[in-house]
């Protein structure tokens, strides 16, 4: 029988190890899937490379998985963010690694990545300091540049209600990258809001079938109101 | 304009330059709007024109913000502000919604900038400081994807230095992409010439306009 549920966020970051490229979805607040940071934090892997829009903010989450040194390296599109306080303080200190990343380009390396397409010619960035350094070519006289596919070891999602085949349904804006996240990991854990016998989840609304997911923990209700913020 | 004497001109307020804008902007179309004065354009169309408004997030058909006591958390904007979805709205992923903006979908992106030069190329997400990490969001994208880019902008900046530039200093976003600015000045079209000037505010004049304005202006008024 296929049942992806596990008991305990402590169970669903196993194997997580040093140096894991670790997507992490969410946009603001919103579909970030927070009892898997706190559990990343529990579980003490280092080294990590950090795939997220933002770069945290306040001091819990994504932000206190960088204070305590555990991340390596950031990709995301605006590690800007009123609140972002720590990412900006290592930066400045040379303390971690900042590859930025054009927010469509990054969503479209993260499909690529759970596609199987290595690599993609895109005209965003062309011409400008973030297509520095990369392939260009001519495509119907528009300028583009090369852009890789970007695999994570590890994905973290939200979502708002599974069952224990992974099937996934997400709530309003809390979509945002959790499922083009969950395609693009070796390994893909999810929390949810929500779970539902198999069968009860409407097929035509299925929007990651379980294929793409490999543990679910049912957090209910958890983070629903948004309250932590900094 | 009454009550103003000759060489007197009274420059427009973000909320007029947000009116200018909306004025243009016809029934049917899908469009992005930057952060900053373009937010302000939604509640300046006529109730019975159908915009749909497009958020980087995943949300197409973005309403007006909700009332304090009616907010959703699981709806915001690109600004991570609260919005609501209007009747017909629709939620996608986040590489769903940037195929929207990068291929080609979007009849309009509005943005903020601060250098337009005049053969188009757009600057509006760098500055020139060395400590802070940069942020880009989805700028580069618009800028780039949107079927028309047209800026919306102060005709100067705060201590007076051109916006509209023959080449743009800033970093640049995207090159050869804006066809229209408003400034709280004039309307200007980026033509194969360069800057045309199609509309003043009432008591400027095209000497006054290019005197704040580094790139030469032609007029198309």
């Amino acid at each position: 029988m296929v049942n992806k549920f596990v008991s305990s966020v402590t169970e669903a970051m196993a194997d997580v190890r040093d140096g894991a490229v670790v997507l992490v979805g969410g946009f603001g607040e919103v579909g970030q899937p927070r009892d898997l940071i706190d559990g990343l934090i529990e579980h003490g892997a280092r080294e990590l490379t950090l795939v997220h829009n933002n770069a945290g903010v306040g001091q819990f989450g994504l932000a206190r998985l960088l204070e305590l040194g555990r991340v390596r390296k950031v990709i995301c599109s605006f590690p800007r963010s009123s609140g972002s306080v720590i990412f900006q303080q290592l930066y400045k200190e040379g303390k971690i690694e900042l590859e930025l990343v054009p927010q469509g380009t990054l969503a479209e390396r993260i499909r690529a990545a759970g596609a199987g397409v290595a690599a993609f010619y895109t005209p965003t960035g062309a011409g400008t300091k973030l297509g520095e350094g990369k392939e260009t070519r001519l495509f119907n006289g528009k300028l583009c540049v090369l852009e890789h596919a970007l695999y994570g070891d590890v994905a973290l999602v939200e979502a708002w209600c599974a069952d224990r085949w992974g099937n996934l349904t997400y709530k309003e804006s809390g979509r945002n990258f959790n499922p083009i996240m969950a395609t693009a990991a070796k390994l893909t854990v999810v929390q949810t809001h929500h779970t539902m016998e198999l069968g009860a989840l409407d097929p035509e609304l299925i929007i990651t079938p379980g294929i793409f997911v490999d543990r679910i923990v049912h957090i209910p209700n958890g983070n629903v109101s948004f309250s932590r913020s900094a | 304009m009454p009550g103003l004497v000759s060489g007197e001109f009274k420059p427009l307020s973000m909320r007029e330059m947000a009116v200018r804008v909306a004025a243009d902007i016809p029934d049917g179309w899908y469009v992005n709007l930057g952060i900053g004065i373009p937010m302000l354009i939604p509640e300046q169309l006529p109730p019975e024109r159908e915009v749909v408004f497009h958020c980087e997030n995943g949300i197409l058909g973005m309403g007006p913000a909700p009332p304090p006591d009616a907010i959703d958390p699981w709806l915001i904007n690109a600004a991570k502000q609260h919005v609501t979805l209007r009747v017909g709205g629709s939620i996608c992923d986040h590489a769903d919604s940037f195929a929207m903006i990068r291929g080609g979908h979007l009849n309009l992106a509005v943005l903020g900038a601060f250098e337009v030069a005049e053969n188009g190329d757009l600057a509006n997400w760098a500055t020139l400081e060395r400590d802070t990490p940069l942020g880009v969001g989805g700028g580069m994208d618009l800028a780039t994807g949107a079927q028309r880019v047209w800026v919306v902008m102060e005709h100067t900046t705060k201590d007076g230095r051109p916006r509209l530039v023959r080449r743009c200093t800033y970093p640049l976003t995207a090159f050869g992409t804006v066809k229209r600015i408003y400034t709280n000045l004039a309307v200007l079209d980026v033509a194969p010439q360069g800057f045309a000037v199609t509309e003043m505010i009432p008591g400027m004049t095209v000497e006054s306009l290019q005197a704040r304005t580094e790139a030469k202006l032609f007029s198309a008024l």
